[in-house]
């Protein structure tokens, strides 16, 4: 498999993912839409690493993981938190936040 | 100015060259110590000093007074050229070239000056403690007219315009809060306002004066800049002329800045007899004897000066005539005989004297005036419609025998003050030659017949015909301590103008400062027949309308000069309608440009902001996943704008 193949499923994965963000309501899904999308790039990164057949790629797949790991963190704090005061996972219900 | 001492080459004539005060002079910083203290103990004193307050006012009057005395007989004790003294009390603006110092000047002007103050100020106090005796605020008035006699003392003493400024100013201000005394009455408070705005027009014209005086000759002092003066241009001395005239217009009430001293009677009647008849009104006069050799150098600014004097003198006169308000007439009579100063001293060294002359004969017999006319409205419950007097020589002899004194020293009826002081004045008009001394004289001798007219008829008015007071009224003579000083007065206003003119007395003694030549003719002259004949026809005029015939108790309609003077021959429309109206139409203007225009531009641009701020603001929806979408389509742009650059 040529490396052109991973891009191409990095693609569709991120596609994936951006549409999951935009379309679904529900706050943990968008969450894992969201890993799929950094996993895409992940994924990317990689295939580009071996491609160039330098190290620079894999190296910031990790950063971008632990990056991700902490957002998860955070961000399932917050919806446990909302989730508790507004008995709601929905993101349309926590618009608050306007005008 | 490269050169003072090209100036003097040029012209070291009128240099004015002072010894340092010695003996009794050296204590003439008390003339300004005694008041200045009673003014501080009195009004910072508060109600805790409303027992004493008047006696210790009094009692600085008099203490300055004697001091004044005690400099005067020390000074003639001098020969003529040494008679001027300098007394420097400390330097005030020292800074490097620009050098003010705070000194008092003794010279024979300055001590007639002073022996004027502060004589007839301590007898206008003392008669205030029986005019102001009901009022509650008397020991106030007293603080006031202390600090009246300080910059009085100050503007007359100072050796330097600086100085004299600082009394300008001063004087200025004590007649703003003597004016408005009884600030509660609205007329009094707007009098007071006049006359402070009038007299600041002229003060920025003295101001200006110094300004130039300094920017020309490096000095401010009276030996600088006299010193310095020959050395100006034509052009200078012309211009400082006429700005010192403009000052003097101010504060003596001359045209055009006279509409604020016939308001000022509001004025307590010791206010209108001290401030506005004897003593700072003719300020402007020292002003411009003072600055004789500048006036000596600029005949174009003299001759302003004399016009006008002569204007004014005619003009106060004829406001004089058609006042039923004693006190208005009298401050018409004030303008018109300040107008009699003004034009002698706008003749040059041959009237410098006969002003001051007059000047001192007026402080007498005016005053004299004024406290008559006080102690009548005292008497008569605060009336001072003479349509409402009549027949009080009988009920307040002393007051009508004083009041007559003076009375004809003003019309100058031989011997009394005027025929001494007013006539000489006339003459030396007359004596300018050409078209311009026939029309100055010419005035001087009608104002002469004018004043008999009014001052005659004030004197029928009042004094002579059926009663015709208010129910209310029973007018009786006021007590001893308002009585003496008239007393004192009418003796001054019989015998101060002979005893000043006789044997040239005063002008020999200002001779060493102003210089003006003695008198060769005797008094009795033709043309003081003449002048005399016209006062005898005033008065006979008067005498056939106001005296033969009954006084109707309300004002005739009149004829139109008539109505013309007595609405002050409208200079009060005049001002409003050049000065005050389109005064109003540029602040309207600056208004409107300041609404429109510049406010309306800042707004305009604020409102657009906030507008479109408003609008924008709508975008913040809160939807979380509209924002992802915006975010994906900035993302999608910007990376597409990035391929479209590198392509």
């Amino acid at each position: 498999m040529s490396p052109a193949h991973y891009i191409a499923l990095a693609v569709i994965l991120f596609v994936i993912g951006g549409v999951g963000v935009l379309v679904r309501r529900n706050a943990l899904v968008v969450f894992m839409c969201v890993e799929l999308m950094l996993n895409a790039v992940n994924l990317a990164f990689i295939a580009f690493a071996r491609m160039h057949g330098a190290l620079d790629g894999q190296v910031i797949a990790f950063f971008v993981m632990v990056v991700a790991a902490a957002e998860v963190v955070v961000g399932l704090a917050i919806l446990t938190s909302i989730f508790r005061t507004r008995r709601s996972a929905s993101v349309d219900d926590a618009n608050l936040l306007k005008y | 100015m490269t050169g003072s001492l090209a100036a003097t080459l040029v012209r070291p004539a009128m240099a004015l060259t002072t010894l340092p005060a010695v003996g009794a002079q050296h204590a003439a910083w008390l003339l300004l110590a005694f008041p200045a203290f009673g003014a501080i103990v009195l009004l910072l004193g508060g109600k805790r000093t409303n027992a004493w307050g008047h006696l210790l006012g009094v009692a600085m009057a008099l203490g300055a007074f004697v001091v004044g005395v005690l400099a005067f007989v020390q000074m003639l004790g001098y020969p003529a050229s040494q008679r001027s003294r300098d007394l420097h009390l400390y330097s005030w603006i020292p800074v490097a070239h620009f050098q003010v110092s705070i000194g008092l000047l003794l010279d024979p002007l300055s001590i007639c000056f002073v022996l004027l103050i502060t004589g007839v100020g301590s007898l206008i106090h003392i008669y205030a403690i029986g005019y102001m005796s009901h009022d509650p605020e008397r020991r106030r008035f007293f603080g006031y007219l202390n600090l009246f006699i300080t910059a009085m003392l100050l503007l007359v003493l100072s050796d330097n315009y600086v100085g004299l400024y600082a009394g300008w100013e001063g004087v200025g201000l004590a007649s703003y809060l003597l004016i408005g005394f009884w600030q509660y009455k609205p007329s009094a408070a707007v009098a007071a306002k006049k006359a402070f705005i009038a007299n600041r027009v002229g003060d920025v014209g003295l101001s200006l004066a110094i300004m130039a005086m300094f920017a020309t000759f490096g000095s401010v002092s009276f030996t600088g800049v006299f010193g310095a003066v020959g050395g100006a241009s034509h052009g200078v001395t012309t211009a400082i002329g006429l700005l010192l005239l403009l000052g003097a217009t101010g504060k003596s009430a001359q045209l055009p800045l006279q509409s604020w001293l016939l308001d000022a009677m509001e004025g307590p009647t010791p206010v209108s007899a001290l401030i506005h008849a004897a003593t700072m009104v003719t300020a402007g006069v020292y002003l411009i004897v003072r600055s004789a050799p500048i006036f000596n150098l600029a005949p174009d600014a003299r001759l302003a000066v004399a016009i006008v004097g002569a204007v004014t003198l005619l003009f106060g006169a004829i406001i004089g005539c058609a006042k039923d308000d004693i006190k208005k007439a009298l401050a018409g009579s004030t303008m018109s005989q300040i107008g009699y100063m003004m034009l002698a001293a706008g003749l040059g060294p041959i009237g410098y004297a006969l002003a001051i002359a007059h000047l001192l004969a007026h402080g007498f017999f005016k005053a004299g005036l004024f406290l008559g006319a006080g102690s009548i409205k005292h008497s008569m419950n605060d009336e001072v419609d003479m349509r409402r007097f009549g027949g009080l020589a009988t009920v307040m002899k002393i007051t009508f025998v004083t009041f007559g004194f003076a009375y004809l020293a003003i019309i100058g009826i031989p011997p009394f003050s005027g025929f001494f002081t007013k006539d000489p004045i006339i003459d030396a008009a007359y004596s300018r030659g050409g078209v311009s001394g026939a029309l100055l004289g010419t005035a001087a001798l009608l104002g002469a017949g004018i004043t008999a007219f009014y001052m005659t008829r004030i004197m029928l008015m009042t004094f002579t015909g059926k009663r015709r007071w208010e129910d209310a009224a029973h007018p009786h003579e006021v007590g001893p301590v308002m009585t003496s000083p008239m007393i004192i007065l009418a003796i001054g206003s019989l015998g101060a103008g002979g005893f000043l003119m006789i044997s040239n007395r005063l002008i020999n003694f200002l001779a060493p400062v102003v210089g003006t030549p003695p008198l060769s003719h005797g008094f009795f002259t033709p043309l003081s027949f003449l002048s005399l004949a016209l006062v005898v026809v005033g008065g006979a005029l008067a005498w056939a309308m106001y005296g033969r015939r009954e006084v109707p108790v309300t004002a005739p309609h009149g004829n139109p000069i008539t109505v013309a003077a007595r609405k002050d021959l409208y200079g009060d429309a005049f001002n409003e309608s050049v000065l005050m109206r389109p005064g109003q139409w540029l602040a309207r203007l600056s208004v409107f440009f300041d609404n429109r225009g510049v406010d309306g531009l800042v707004n305009t641009l604020a409102a657009t902001l906030g507008g479109t701020s408003g609008r924008m603001r709508k975008v913040q929806t809160g939807f979380v996943r509209s924002y992802a979408l915006s975010m994906l389509v900035g993302a999608v742009l910007l990376i597409g704008a990035l391929l479209l650059v590198r392509l």
